[in-house]
């Protein structure tokens, strides 16, 4: 048998690499995931028991939370998918005016934290909301107030997933539909629907993930309506019980694994979807089905801009709703001068760490399981089933997995318990996989040659990846970058048990701020992250147009 | 020795054989070219030989060096793919200095040679380029200026044309191979088409499951096939069993034939029979080795038509399966077949030749 190592020059060390990375994801997701599976079956002696499971079930209330969880999950996918759908037919399969502009507030709500919705619902339809008539008897705080807000922070996650669905349609289907003399609504049920199923299974998945592990949402708006996430968050950071919080945890992990499994058998069926032939379809003005989509579309950009609008409004307005005169005094006497700021500027630090740290590394380490050989199979089917699982792990179970960890006595990696590296660290994790299949993604559409060429020409395949690979994939990398960012800057979830007094992040604060009342520096707070993630957008957006024209000009060429 | 020796490479996915215990030589400056259906191992073994695939048995000698070990760096090839795999962010000209830059090569000097290899492949001034300003034959002419450049010892060609509209085709096979002659540089080329294979070699190698079914000159491989597969593989053909009688002539089922080749008596043969060496007389015409037949349909291809015809078996009742005739079209003038019309058909024994392996 020849050994397989020496074909390849530089095999050696990028296996070193791979190992590398294999560990490092390991030590920082693996073992975090298994400290809280010990931790749920051991009792307080540490031996293997199911007490903490008995005591689970016994507990009062748990099973509510659990109905709760689940249903008021169901209801959100319920409402979000279609309203998703209909916003994506339209971006995608209509001829509207201002697409770039609906597009861009259907995607708004990625640039805020979750808790912006909660604010923002609190205000409309909270005790002193505009709009409180509207719901009669019932009160925002509880269910109604958790759906509502729910829908609209996971809506932008939906209309990602349907606006690629519905983007690759073959036109040559809807020309044999219309030859055969289709009507326009057995054409969309025998055309549009099942081409955008896999979609439509993937996006209700997501949206259903979401809403289970939800948990600012339900916290400002929830009042005493129980639901699992909150029931963590009780039970670790409220009453330092740490076996129960794991076990809650655990219970969460079973309808996210369950999605996850789903999600991964519908990918799997959808690989032989499109083929290379395929016409891409172009949609020809027709106003009876432009005019009805259009103002569906307003109606929805407009739900948007008004929960955007009055989260921003807040931070202004000097007493809502009894003194409406504009001010900065949330953004002074409430942020300033209190100290909060410094929470701002920890976000953007770890944001910009969590970019600048986490780009590199999970974009290698899709290139070296793309582009380095085939051997050492199980190790590159070891990363890349560690890569793909994080979309399946609630930032909530995430971060107690890594308060069992890293909080342990006996652990070396101790010192980095209440830093801002850990905080970092959870977020590349946490975020891992999107970014991953957007790198495996762009690599794979490079020639599957251009390292056997770069060999014959005895070229290392380092100085390839630097004058080839890389500049082909600068936009992926932009957007893995970008992604992580926004990300980083809005999450609340992993890093709400994570942070230590002084590292504590934007996100968390305004919790905090709200939980004391102060609605309208939490409102600022929203609005200086919400401008960042933006201004972050429009910057991230002109350096890939203008300060990489040059060296992407290979692009642009005329043929 | 010769320039490339293989000796008895094997190479397994799985339980799949790719190659099967292969051994395959060139010598210098020779084309050698391996044709065969799809996963018949021909590429697996140009990867092989280029380093890219390890094999599990055998080893690769490259002028008297045994190179089945090394990287693909440490050998000494320029290679082309299907894809062509030029880089889509590099112009014409950085492509074609790729392997150039990282020796150190003075500018000037690098310049000369990217000019010199422009003009080689017929694109001189198409340096500042982007690959995809060019059409595909354009593109293919780079990534073979690109592989030549380093002025590699051997070149490997990996299903070059395939990606080509079929004029392009013809005209690039062409210039490849007046390439290779001018410079002189051993070529190994992988394809499944075998007009390719005719046109451009030196050498066919005619490969099967993992294995090499015959190996020839293109004449040889097509008019003395050594089997069922190449005979198949290598142009149209008429395949006949048939028992040798005597030394010269074979019963095929009512019809007595005369054979080119000495027989043994009593032998049960596999002949192969070219459509183009069927040729097809009035009813009325007398010759030699003739027999007559009722036709089934005429293709038109253009030059030249192909009429199935079933022979006329006499007295013993059975049917032989139908023969397919090629001719040219210029022989159907004023004389249609139609179907099921009488015609008559003979063999010229010097083409009826039994198969070399078939016994």
């Amino acid at each position: 048998m020849a050994p397989p190592a020496r074909l390849r020059p530089g095999l050696p060390a990028s296996g070193m690499l791979l190992l590398a990375a294999a560990l490092a994801l390991a030590v920082f997701l693996m073992l975090p995931l298994g400290a809280l599976l010990l931790r749920s079956f051991t009792d307080a002696a540490g031996h293997w028991s199911l007490a903490q499971f008995q005591a689970f079930v016994a507990a009062p209330g748990m099973a509510l939370a659990v109905w709760n969880t689940l249903w008021v999950a169901a209801l959100v996918t319920a409402i979000t998918v279609p309203l998703a759908f209909g916003y994506a037919y339209a971006l995608e399969r209509a001829c509207l005016p201002f697409k770039g502009l609906w597009r861009l507030l259907g995607l708004a709500p990625l640039l805020g934290p979750s808790l912006v919705a909660a604010i923002a619902f609190i205000q409309w339809f909270g005790n002193q909301g505009v709009l409180r008539a509207w719901l009669g008897e019932s009160s925002i705080y509880g269910p109604t107030g958790i759906v509502m807000a729910t829908a609209f922070a996971a809506f932008p996650h939906a209309l990602m997933i349907l606006t690629v669905a519905l983007a690759t349609a073959d036109a040559r289907l809807y020309e044999a539909a219309d030859a055969l003399r289709a009507s326009r609504w057995r054409r969309f049920t025998t055309v549009t629907l099942p081409n955008a199923r896999y979609g439509l299974i993937s996006a209700a998945v997501v949206v259903f993930a979401y809403s289970v592990s939800e948990f600012g949402i339900p916290k400002v708006i929830g009042g005493d309506f129980k639901v699992l996430a909150i029931e963590i968050y009780q039970q670790v950071v409220g009453q330092q019980n740490f076996g129960r919080g794991a076990v809650v945890a655990l219970v969460l992990l079973l309808p996210m694994v369950f999605a996850f499994v789903i999600d991964q058998m519908v990918q799997r069926r959808q690989q032989a979807g499109l083929t290379a032939r395929a016409v891409p379809y172009v949609p020809r003005p027709d106003w009876r089905r432009d005019a009805p989509l259009l103002l569906f579309t307003a109606l929805v950009a407009a739900a948007m801009l008004a929960v955007l609008g009055m989260a921003v409004y807040t931070s202004f307005v000097t007493f809502w709703p009894w003194n409406l005169d504009l001010t900065l005094r949330h953004y002074t006497f409430g942020l300033a001068e209190v100290g909060v700021l410094d929470a701002y500027l920890n976000s953007v630090i770890i944001a910009a760490l969590t970019a600048l740290a986490g780009t590199p590394f999970i974009f290698v380490t899709a290139y070296l399981l793309e582009k380095t050989g085939r051997s050492q199979a199980w190790l590159r089917r070891a990363v890349h089933a560690m890569a793909s699982l994080p979309v399946a792990i609630p930032g909530l179970v995430l971060g107690i997995g890594y308060i069992l960890f890293f909080n342990h006595p006996n652990n070396p990696l101790g010192g980095l318990y209440m830093t801002l590296a850990i905080l970092v660290i959870v977020n590349v994790v946490h975020y891992y996989t999107a970014c991953h299949l957007t790198a495996l993604t762009a690599l794979k559409s490079l020639d599957r040659e251009f390292e056997a060429v770069s060999a014959s020409l005895k070229v290392a395949q380092v100085v390839t990846f630097w004058r080839v690979t890389l500049p082909v994939c600068l936009p992926a990398v932009l957007d893995i970058s970008r992604y992580l960012f926004i990300n980083a800057m809005t999450t609340v979830s992993a890093v709400v048990f994570l942070h230590a007094p002084q590292t504590m992040p934007a996100s968390v604060s305004i919790l905090n701020l709200d939980e004391a009342g102060e609605i309208g520096p939490a409102a600022a707070m929203a609005t200086l992250i919400m401008a960042t993630t933006a201004l972050f957008s429009l910057a991230w957006t002109a350096l890939a147009h203008y300060g990489l024209r040059r060296q992407q000009a290979w692009r642009h060429v005329r043929r | 020795m010769s320039h490339l020796v293989i000796r008895q490479v094997s190479k397994r996915f799985g339980s799949f054989v790719a190659l099967d215990a292969v051994c395959l030589q060139a010598e210098r400056g020779e084309f050698v070219v391996l044709v065969g259906p799809s996963g018949c191992g021909k590429t697996t073994l140009l990867r092989v030989i280029a380093g890219l695939e390890a094999q599990d048995r055998g080893s690769v000698v490259h002028a008297g060096r045994d190179i089945s070990q090394r990287s693909p760096a440490e050998r000494d090839y320029g290679i082309v793919f299907q894809s062509y795999a030029l880089f889509p962010n590099l112009s014409v000209g950085q492509n074609v200095a790729y392997g150039l830059s990282n020796r150190r090569a003075g500018r000037a000097l690098l310049r000369q040679r990217v000019d010199e290899m422009l003009t080689l492949v017929g694109l001189p001034g198409s340096d500042s380029k982007f690959p995809s300003q060019l059409s595909g034959g354009q593109q293919q002419r780079i990534a073979l200026a690109r592989a030549l450049a380093t002025r590699p010892d051997f070149l490997l060609l990996d299903e070059p044309l395939s990606a080509l509209d079929a004029i392009e085709r013809v005209r690039l096979r062409g210039e490849i191979r007046r390439l290779q002659q001018t410079l002189g540089i051993t070529t190994l080329m992988v394809t499944h088409d075998q007009e390719e294979a005719l046109s451009m070699a030196d050498r066919i190698v005619v490969m099967n499951s993992g294995r090499i079914e015959q190996v020839g000159s293109p004449w040889d491989v097509y008019y003395r096939p050594e089997n069922r597969f190449v005979a198949d593989f290598i142009g149209r053909s008429n395949l006949i069993e048939a028992e040798a009688v005597d030394a010269r002539h074979v019963r095929y089922g009512a019809l007595t034939l005369c054979c080119g080749a000495e027989l043994e008596t009593g032998r049960r043969y596999q002949f192969n029979l070219r459509p183009e060496n069927i040729r097809l007389l009035d009813a009325s015409d007398a010759a030699p080795n003739s027999f007559f037949g009722h036709a089934e349909k005429c293709e038109f291809l253009g030059a030249v038509a192909l009429v199935t015809f079933v022979p006329q078996a006499g007295a013993a009742g059975h049917r032989l399966p139908p023969l397919i005739a090629q001719v040219p079209s210029s022989h159907l003038v004023g004389r249609p077949i139609a179907p099921g019309s009488t015609l008559r058909a003979s063999i010229e024994p010097e083409h009826f030749l039994p198969l070399r392996g078939s016994a």
